[in-house]
């Protein structure tokens, strides 16, 4: 990518970035964090890609202690922002009818 | 074998971009959290089948396995992890994201080429190292393996700042020259300045702290999206940058403090003021059945919950004393602090689970009115959020921060379990005040005898 597009991409995703999450209430910051965490696990993609180039044994090891280390920030992350979620539904019964999830 | 063709590929992260972007837009409202977090997943397990279906690559049996181990490992841990333990979760996630994104930087070392694409390879080994070893640090203290107060030792200034200087130099060095051995000492440098970073934050300041690295993660993954030319990570790693950012900012000023403060407090010293010679002033302790006595017979009470509740596991027990007390026509509300606990919103979570009513759960803009008309103000386990030295005395290390006005109450009761002072490490005038009682114990050893003793009456 030359990098005027590169310069573009990232100025107009910073201001996404702030725009996104400007009027979050504190009670979700939290959960905002943990999963704005999740988020950045997908250095998982960046770790996949250099471990399918290497060939020289303790390299490819390297790798794939960051694919591992990727991993467990992008599913642990997402995981745990689910369960943090998943106490705020409260006791309000008619508000939460059964889970409708797949 | 790239069974994608190149425009499919960007295609595709693009659809994943967009998730990432629903995803922090869904966390930021209630309503729409839970379903922000699955759009989240979703885009991220696209993302990874885009990329097996799209590169060239070789090794996928080991990297499958590599990714069956990481889940293996991550998914238990997070759905059995305490409430009480979710900060520390949350900062070892980060942790290991930012160590990964300095591998994969350091690796691609070798095939990066033009001056700044080995500015990003550097960038990101350094900013990985220092969220690697600071997110390590803050699980230490989060743990309580090292001591939660701030750990400032003389000339540590300059031994950060030499750190910094080292690391700015040998990163030249490796724009320079590419070579391996730098950039190993590179990644110790990142290291030692995450741990210096880190170590003189005090307790209290640790998840604002935790949120800044969360923000430098996703910077070091932005960066390393420019090393491997892949925009996806380019524009999830500068969304987590600039959306961290903004969320600590706004935790920060919960707080009512800077950042710059909160890093760099302990390095100007002076800020453990007024934490000696104390201790010996007289206090009054009660019994759990005069407390029982108190709270039943008073019209308003007003629980103030904090993080010695989480420790003690007491939310369960603490909802059912309210739902006792307002059985017994006692009008029972929860005032919680933006940062009580170790993480802010950790107290919301924490009472959720226990099935508190969202409805009574006040924030405290809401109930800092309310205290003066209040009879008694039962605190558990919270301290800084709570001590009036924040509004007077200008020496404090939280002075300035917005406090639950507790000091308004008719009476105040403090279950805590010793005079030590709160995680930021200053004493409580309030602990001294003629109206409040204490009750020493464990949260919810002290909270199951009240409330034995409350259905005795």
């Amino acid at each position: 990518m030359d990098p005027i597009t590169l310069l573009t991409v990232i100025v107009l995703t910073v201001f996404v970035g702030f725009e996104v999450v400007s009027k979050v209430s504190s009670t979700l910051h939290t959960p905002l964090m943990s999963g704005a965490n999740a988020i950045h696990g997908i250095i998982l993609i960046g770790a996949i890609i250099v471990a399918g180039q290497l060939d020289d044994p303790w390299l490819i090891f390297v790798a794939l202690l960051a694919v591992a280390l990727a991993t467990a920030n992008l599913v642990g992350g997402f995981v745990v922002t689910d369960r943090m979620l998943g106490m705020f539904r409260g006791r309000k019964p008619a508000a939460t009818p059964k889970d409708t999830t797949k | 074998m790239s069974l994608l063709s190149a425009e499919w590929t960007a295609l595709l992260y693009l659809a994943a971009a967009v998730c990432f972007i629903l995803a922090l837009k869904g966390l930021s409202s209630p309503r729409t959290a839970r379903r922000g977090n699955l759009i989240g997943a979703a885009g991220a397990t696209l993302a990874v089948i885009t990329v097996f279906l799209s590169a060239k690559l070789d090794n996928i049996p080991l990297i499958l396995l590599a990714i069956a181990v990481g889940s293996a490992i991550a998914a238990p841990i997070s759905r059995r992890v305490q409430m009480t333990q979710m900060p520390q979760l949350v900062a070892l996630f980060n942790g290991v994201g930012g160590g990964a994104a300095a591998l994969v930087a350091m690796l691609e070392l070798g095939h990066s080429e033009g001056p700044w694409v080995l500015v990003a390879v550097v960038f990101t080994m350094l900013v990985g190292a220092v969220s690697f070893a600071g997110s390590a640090i803050t699980v230490a203290k989060l743990q309580e393996l090292i001591t939660t107060r701030p750990v400032v030792f003389p000339g540590m200034k300059w031994v950060m700042t030499l750190a910094v200087v080292a690391a700015l130099v040998i990163g030249g060095l490796v724009v320079a020259t590419g070579s391996t051995g730098w950039a190993l000492l590179l990644l110790v440098l990142g290291l030692v300045v995450g741990l210096l970073l880190v170590l003189p934050v005090g307790g209290a300041d640790v998840p604002i702290v935790i949120s800044l690295l969360n923000a430098f993660t996703g910077l070091a993954v932005a960066a390393s999206g420019v090393v491997l030319d892949n925009v996806l990570l380019v524009v999830a790693g500068t969304l987590v940058g600039a959306s961290g950012t903004i969320l600590t900012r706004a935790m920060a000023s919960a707080m009512g403090r800077g950042v710059s403060g909160i890093m760099f407090g302990a390095f100007r010293g002076g800020s453990t003021a007024g934490s000696t010679t104390q201790s010996d002033r007289p206090v009054r302790s009660s019994n759990p059945e005069d407390v029982a006595v108190m709270l039943a017979y008073a019209q308003r009470v007003v629980i103030v919950p904090g993080y010695g509740l989480a420790v003690a596991q007491g939310q369960h027990t603490i909802a059912e004393l309210a739902t006792t007390l307002e059985a017994r026509g006692v009008d029972v509300a929860f005032a919680i602090h933006p940062v009580a606990g170790r993480m802010p919103g950790h107290m919301n979570v924490l009472l959720a689970e226990a099935n508190v009513p969202y409805e009574s759960l006040k924030e405290m803009a809401e109930v800092n009115p309310e205290f003066k008309n209040t009879d008694v103000v039962l605190v558990v386990g919270a301290n800084d959020v709570v001590n009036p030295a924040a509004k007077t005395s200008p020496g404090a290390p939280i002075y300035g921060m917005p406090i639950l006005e507790v000091e308004e109450g008719r009476q105040i009761v403090f279950l805590k379990r010793s005079m030590r002072p709160g995680f930021a490490g200053i004493e409580n005038e309030l602990l001294f005040d003629p109206k409040t009682t204490l009750l020493f114990g464990d949260a919810k050893d002290s909270l199951t005898k009240v409330l034995g003793a409350v259905n005795a009456l």
